[in-house]
């Protein structure tokens, strides 16, 4: 019964991407929007990284949504995880190598993530790929040393303040331009670290929600008990 | 000449990810799925997509990989060194 419910599920999932494909040639409609993008963007915007002028300009409540269906799992993920016995076994710390070469690491791991966040308006990369890069940082250490843990209220605040800060630029744009996360503060020389108007601004908001978001995440399923095995 | 090595990047992605599926091993198999991730990160750096390599480097390759290694643990499932001792105990 079940091996034919999802016979009739595999069938009906192939008949319907079949029918779009047989509607739509490859490559058509073609999306006329990125050649306009680029010829408007770099006047438009002044970020001299188009990526980042479209995640944070032009598709700012794109990125807004992304932001908030990450909350929504590391919400999730820390309802599931949260609780812990007080007596449950801690794994063993990592040896000498491991330690030091987490403490290491975590200095440049902190350098690269911050530099990827600054420069995102600039160079690819911007505030999701340093966010992640931040708390790789933080969750290396805590790899190396599992008894040492994260200060979940310190890191909740940290994720409640950056989203507040996108969402009131994004207010202050709509009171002073009448767009949402309309980019203000005027662009500035392209290419400069303190161009582009608030988009680095957004980035850095970006990167340190993230961060905390996921190394939240990893540090809840990290200190999650391991059954005895 | 860029043809060929993503020829070779999209053989080493389906090899992994067949791999996936046969090995016995749960470690292994969540290594072998981060090598998909990995092969992606090459194929979007040949298309010339620096900002999409990255955030799959980061989260494909990266993130993806220790958060299934973390469940596997969770789960007791995360058997290296642990396999012998078990051995010895029963």
């Amino acid at each position: 019964m079940r091996n034919l419910a999802s016979l009739l599920f595999a069938g009906g999932l192939a008949f319907l991407l079949l029918a779009i494909a047989s509607q739509l040639a490859f490559g058509t409609p073609s999306m006329r929007v990125g050649a306009e993008i680029l010829a408007v963007a770099p006047d438009e915007v002044g970020a001299a990284n188009l990526v980042t002028a479209v995640l944070l300009g032009y598709r700012g409540i794109d990125t807004l949504g992304e932001l908030a269906i990450l909350f929504a799992a590391a919400t999730a993920a820390g309802v599931v995880l949260g609780r812990r016995h007080a007596n449950a076994r801690r794994d063993p710390p990592g040896g000498e190598v491991l330690r030091t070469g987490a403490d290491l690491l975590f200095p440049l791991l902190l350098v690269v993530g911050l530099y990827v966040i600054a420069h995102g308006h600039l160079t690819p990369g911007g505030g999701f790929q340093g966010g992640v890069i931040l708390a790789a940082a933080f969750f290396v250490i805590i790899l190396a040393q599992p008894t040492r843990h994260l200060r979940h209220s310190l890191i909740s605040w940290i994720e409640g303040l950056a989203g507040a800060a996108f969402i009131l630029i994004g207010l202050w744009a709509l009171v002073e331009d009448g767009d949402f996360l309309a980019p203000l503060l005027g662009q500035g020389a392209m290419g400069e670290l303190l161009s582009a108007g608030t988009l680095p601004l957004l980035s850095l908001a970006i990167g340190l929600k993230v961060g905390a978001e996921l190394a939240g995440i990893m540090a809840h399923i990290a200190e999650a008990e391991a059954p005895d095995a | 000449m860029i043809t060929w090595v993503a020829l070779v990047v999209v053989v080493l992605m389906l090899a992994s990810a067949v791999a996936v599926l046969l090995l016995r091993s749960f470690v292994a198999a969540v290594a072998a799925s981060s090598v998909v991730g990995l092969g992606l990160t090459v194929l979007f750096v040949l298309m010339r997509a620096p900002d999409v390599a990255m955030t799959e480097a980061a989260v494909g390759a990266g993130l993806s990989g220790v958060i299934l290694a973390l469940a596997l643990r969770r789960l007791g499932l995360w058997h290296i060194e642990a396999a012998a001792e078990d051995r010895d105990r029963a």
